[in-house]
C-alpha cells in the first residue's frame, strides 16, 4: 500500500524539483483544509489570519505551527475514540512534553515511511540489528518515552533485535560479541541515540582492551549533537572516532523529531542529510520569516504528507540550518539536501521576575 | 552568620542594628559619592542603566526626595532583608538605596546570576565601605550572594524586622515558607500587569519628530526589558476619533525606532508560539493580528476578556482596543494592575477616573517613557514610609 496516491510506484527519493513542487503544493492544501475542518483551534488562527484555503499556494505560503505548540495545546483533528497511540517528546526534568495523536492510518504511514526511507539508504534487507541502549527503556512502561517509542520505530527495520548495553547503561560485551559471532560475515545495522552511542559505546571502547570488529556495520543514529558540542564533536569527528574504535565504515545520522516521526531526514553516503518524497525542508530568516536562499542560515521548517490525525504536516522546529543543494547531490538522490546548525540559543531575558528560575 | 554558602560582596558579616533617621546626612553623602564613582564607570563602559541609578543616587535628587517625604520623627524599623530579582542587574541596588534612606540596617540578596553591572557595584560599595567616615554603614549592612538555600533565608527572615521581596507571585511564596518575627512586617512586589492608553487625535496631531520620540520613549517601556518588567505594557486603549489612523502612525513609527532591537532566533520563536497560541485559543476577541515583519506583533481586540492580565506578549508583541470612552475601561481594572502610560491625556483626569471608580488597580500613571524609572513609591508602597518607625509625640 502506498502512503499516498500520488506517491504509487515512486521511489522516495525519485520526485525532481517541479513534479516535488506541484505535489506539495496540493498536498498541503488537503491537509491544511482537513485540519482546519477538524481541529478547533486550528480553525480559530486560520480564520484570523485570512488564509485562503479555496486555492493551492505555493509550498511555502501555506502556515506552520511552532514545534512547542504541541506542547502548550491538544492539537487532533480526528475523534479522541480513533486515537490508537500518544507520543510523547523526551524533554528534559520539569519541561512540558508534546504530545502528538496518532490514529491507525496515521500510525501505519509512518512505519511505511520509515521503512521505505531506511530501505533506499541503507538496503531493503532486514539485517541483523543491536540497539545501542538498554532493553529496560522499552521494558519499564515508567521509562518509556520519545527513547523508547524511536528504538520500538526503529527496531522494526530490523532483525533478532539485540540489546548492546545492560540496564546499568554499560557495555554488554559478552551479549554483542555472541551476536557478532552468530551473524560473522553478514552485514548488521546497529541503531541508537547520538549522545547515548558516544557516552556509553565509543567511549568504553576507546578506553577498553577489548575490540569489537563492527567492520560489517551500519550504523543509523539521531537526536542531534547538542550534548556534544561541549566536547566539540561535530557529525564528521564522530565518524572518524567510531570508525577507529570498532572499523565502522557506514554511520548514517538522521534529522527528525517526534512532531513527524516517520518522514525522517537521513544522511547518505555523501554525507548530506536529506528531504525524501514524505517530507521538506524549508529554511527562513528569522528577522521576517522569508525564505531563504540556498547556503544561508535560517530556523528549519518541516513539510510532511504523513501526519492525518493532528496538525503537523507544517511546523517551525527550533533549529538552525542550511539549504545545500536541490537534485544535485552526488549519490544520485532528489531532493532538498541541507545540513543542521544546531539548536537556538536560549535568550538572557530581561525583566522583574522569576528570582526563583532554575539557575 | 558563619554560613559558609553566602558570598558575602560587600558590608560586615556581623551586622549591628543602629537605626538612623530617614535620609541622614550620613547615607546622602555616601550615595552622592557612590553616584560619583558609578557615573564615572557607567559612562566609560556604556551601561544606561547603571548610569540611571547613578542619576537616581546623586545628591540633589535625594534631596528633593527628602523635602517631598517630612518624615523626622521617625528612624529606620531596624534590619531589613532584601530578596532582589534575579534578571534585573541594578534593581538590587534600588532596594539597597530604599532601606538605606529609610534608616535601616541592611541585607541585600543580589541576584544569582552573575551580571558585570553587580560586580561593579558591589565593588564600588565595598571600596567606600573601607572610609572611616562610613565605617557605621559598613557594620550595618550586607550585600550577600546566595543559591536556592531555604536554611539561608530562613536564618535571615528570622532576624528581620522588615523584609522586602521582589521577583512575583512565585518567588513571594517560595520566600514566605522562611516565617518572620512576629513584629516583622513586609513589602512585597508580586506579579503585575501594566498597560498603556493614547489619545488618536493627539498622536495624528504629532510632527514626525514628535512621533518618533514618542515611538522612542514606548520602544524604552517595552523593549528595552524585553517587555518583561512589571511596569512595562502589554495592552494598549486608544480614545479619541481617528483611532485607526493613530494606530497605523504610531506602530510605523514604533516599527522604525525598533530596528535596534537585538531579536534573537529564540525571540522570534518564543513570539510566534505566543502569537499562536493566542490566535488558537481565542475564538472571539481577536479581530486582526499584524506582523511588522518579526519585530513587532500587534494583536485588535474587538472585546476585552473579563480578565485582562491575560492578553500579554513578549519581545514586542502588544495587545491593542479601541475604547468607547474612558469609562468603559473601569470593570476591566483588577488589583494586578500597576502603572498606567499614557499620552495625549491629562493625568489629572486620569487620577480622577482611578479615584470616582474606586479601584483597586493602577498604581501609578505616569507618561510613556517613564514606565521603568524608580521611584520611592512603588506598587502603591510608599517604601521608605514603610521601612521606617514613625515615633508620635503629642
Amino acid at each position: 500500500m502506498e502512503i499516498r496516491k500520488e506517491l504509487e510506484g515512486k521511489k522516495p527519493y525519485e520526485l525532481p524539483r517541479q513534479e516535488k513542487r506541484n505535489y506539495y503544493s496540493q498536498i498541503m492544501q488537503a491537509l491544511t483544509q482537513k485540519h482546519y475542518n477538524h481541529c478547533k483551534q486550528y480553525q480559530n488562527m486560520l480564520k484570523i489570519i485570512n488564509f485562503n484555503l479555496e486555492e493551492a499556494h505555493e509550498p511555502e505560503e501555506y502556515p506552520f505551527l511552532p514545534v512547542r505548540l504541541f506542547k502548550e495545546l491538544e492539537l487532533r483533528s480526528v475523534p479522541k475514540t480513533e486515537i490508537v497511540k500518544t507520543m510523547t517528546s523526551s524533554g528534559t526534568t520539569g519541561q512540558q512534553v508534546s504530545k502528538i495523536y496518532l490514529d491507525k492510518q496515521t500510525s501505519m504511514n509512518q512505519s511505511a515511511a520509515l521503512i521505505r526511507i531506511s530501505a533506499d539508504m541503507l538496503g531493503s534487507k532486514r539485517f541483523p540489528m543491536l540497539i545501542i541502549d538498554t532493553k529496560s527503556v522499552i521494558k519499564d512502561r515508567k521509562m518509556f518515552s520519545a527513547r523508547g517509542a524511536g528504538i520500538l520505530g526503529f527496531s522494526m527495520l530490523g532483525r533478532d533485535t539485540t540489546y548492546a548495553l545492560n540496564e546499568k547503561m554499560q557495555l554488554d560485551f559478552e551479549t554483542v560479541e555472541a551476536f557478532l559471532e552468530k551473524h560473522q560475515g553478514k552485514s548488521i545495522l546497529l541503531f541508537g541515540f547520538t549522545y547515548m552511542i558516544w557516552e556509553h559505546f565509543y567511549k568504553v571502547l576507546k578506553s577498553s582492551s577489548r575490540k569489537l570488529d563492527l567492520s560489517k556495520g551500519i550504523l543509523l543514529h539521531g537526536g542531534g549533537f547538542k550534548k556534544l558540542a561541549a566536547e566539540a564533536v561535530d557529525n564528521e569527528t564522530y565518524k572518524q572516532c567510531l570508525k577507529e574504535v570498532c572499523g565502522i565504515e557506514r554511520v548514517c545520522n538522521y534529522y527528525g523529531m517526534v512532531e513527524q516521526t516517520g518522514s525522517i531526514f537521513m544522511e547518505c553516503e555523501c554525507g548530506r542529510l536529506h528531504a525524501s518524497n514524505y517530507s521538506d525542508i524549508i529554511i527562513r530568516n528569522p528577522k521576517d520569516f522569508s525564505v531563504c536562499a540556498q547556503g544561508e542560515t535560517g530556523l528549519i521548517q518541516l513539510l510532511s504528507v504523513l501526519p492525518d490525525s493532528y496538525p503537523g504536516h507544517s511546523i517551525l522546529s527550533e533549529d538552525l540550518g542550511q539549504i545545500i543543494g536541490e537534485d544535485d547531490c552526488p549519490c544520485g538522490r532528489k531532493g532538498k539536501t541541507f545540513r543542521i546548525l544546531g539548536r537556538i540559543q536560549k535568550a538572557e531575558v530581561r525583566g522583574c521576575s522569576d528570582t526563583y528560575e532554575k539557575s | 552568620m558563619k554560613n559558609l554558602d553566602i558570598d558575602w560582596l560587600a558590608g560586615n558579616t556581623e551586622i549591628i542594628v543602629h537605626p538612623l533617621q530617614p535620609y541622614s546626612d550620613l547615607v546622602v553623602y555616601f550615595l552622592d559619592e557612590l553616584s560619583g564613582i558609578l557615573r564615572k564607570q557607567a559612562i566609560q563602559e556604556k551601561l544606561p542603566d547603571v548610569q540611571s541609578l547613578a542619576f537616581w543616587c546623586r545628591k540633589s535628587h535625594i534631596l528633593k526626595l527628602k523635602e517631598k517625604a517630612n518624615n523626622h520623627n521617625s528612624l529606620g524599623r531596624g534590619l531589613v532583608f532584601h530578596i532582589t530579582p534575579s534578571n534585573v542587574p541594578v534593581n538590587f541596588a534600588f532596594s539597597f538605596f530604599f532601606g538605606l534612606l529609610s534608616g535601616n540596617a541592611n541585607i541585600v540578596r543580589v541576584p544569582s546570576k552573575d551580571f558585570h553591572q553587580v560586580n561593579l557595584i558591589c565593588h564600588a560599595v565595598k571600596m567606600l565601605f573601607e572610609k572611616p567616615e562610613y565605617m557605621t554603614l559598613k557594620e550595618s549592612n550586607a550585600l550577600i550572594r546566595y543559591g536556592h538555600n531555604q536554611e539561608i533565608t530562613d536564618s535571615l527572615s528570622k532576624k528581620a524586622d522588615m523584609r522586602v521581596i521582589w521577583g512575583g507571585d512565585g518567588t513571594i511564596a517560595q520566600i514566605r515558607k522562611s516565617p518572620l518575627k512576629a513584629k516583622a512586617g513586609e513589602i512585597v512586589f508580586a506579579d503585575r500587569f501594566s498597560l498603556g492608553i493614547l489619545d488618536s487625535d493627539a498622536v495624528l496631531r504629532t510632527s514626525e519628530a514628535e512621533c518618533t520620540q514618542l515611538a522612542r520613549y514606548f520602544y524604552n517601556d517595552t523593549y528595552l526589558m524585553d517587555q518583561n518588567a512589571c511596569s512595562t505594557p502589554h495592552l494598549l486603549l486608544w480614545l479619541g476619533k481617528e483611532k485607526e489612523a493613530a494606530q497605523e502612525k504610531f506602530w510605523k513609527a514604533v516599527f522604525l525606532e525598533a530596528q535596534k532591537y537585538n531579536l534573537e532566533p529564540i525571540k522570534v520563536v518564543d513570539k510566534y508560539t505566543d502569537l499562536c497560541i493566542a490566535a488558537m485559543k481565542n475564538s472571539s476577541g481577536i479581530k486582526k493580528i499584524t506582523q511588522w515583519e518579526n519585530l513587532l506583533y500587534t494583536i485588535d481586540m474587538d472585546m476585552l476578556p473579563e480578565d485582562i492580565c491575560t492578553l500579554r506578549g513578549r519581545f514586542g508583541m502588544f495587545y491593542q482596543y479601541a475604547l468607547k470612552n474612558l469609562q468603559e475601561l473601569a470593570p476591566f481594572i483588577q488589583e494586578r494592575v500597576q502603572t498606567l502610560l499614557y499620552y495625549g491625556l491629562d493625568a489629572q483626569e486620569l487620577m480622577n477616573f482611578v479615584l470616582n471608580n474606586h479601584l483597586q488597580g493602577i498604581d501609578r500613571i505616569v507618561p510613556f517613557g517613564n514606565s521603568l524609572d524608580m521611584d520611592v513609591f512603588w506598587d502603591g508602597y510608599d517604601i521608605v514610609g514603610q521601612l521606617s518607625r514613625n515615633i508620635c509625640f503629642k
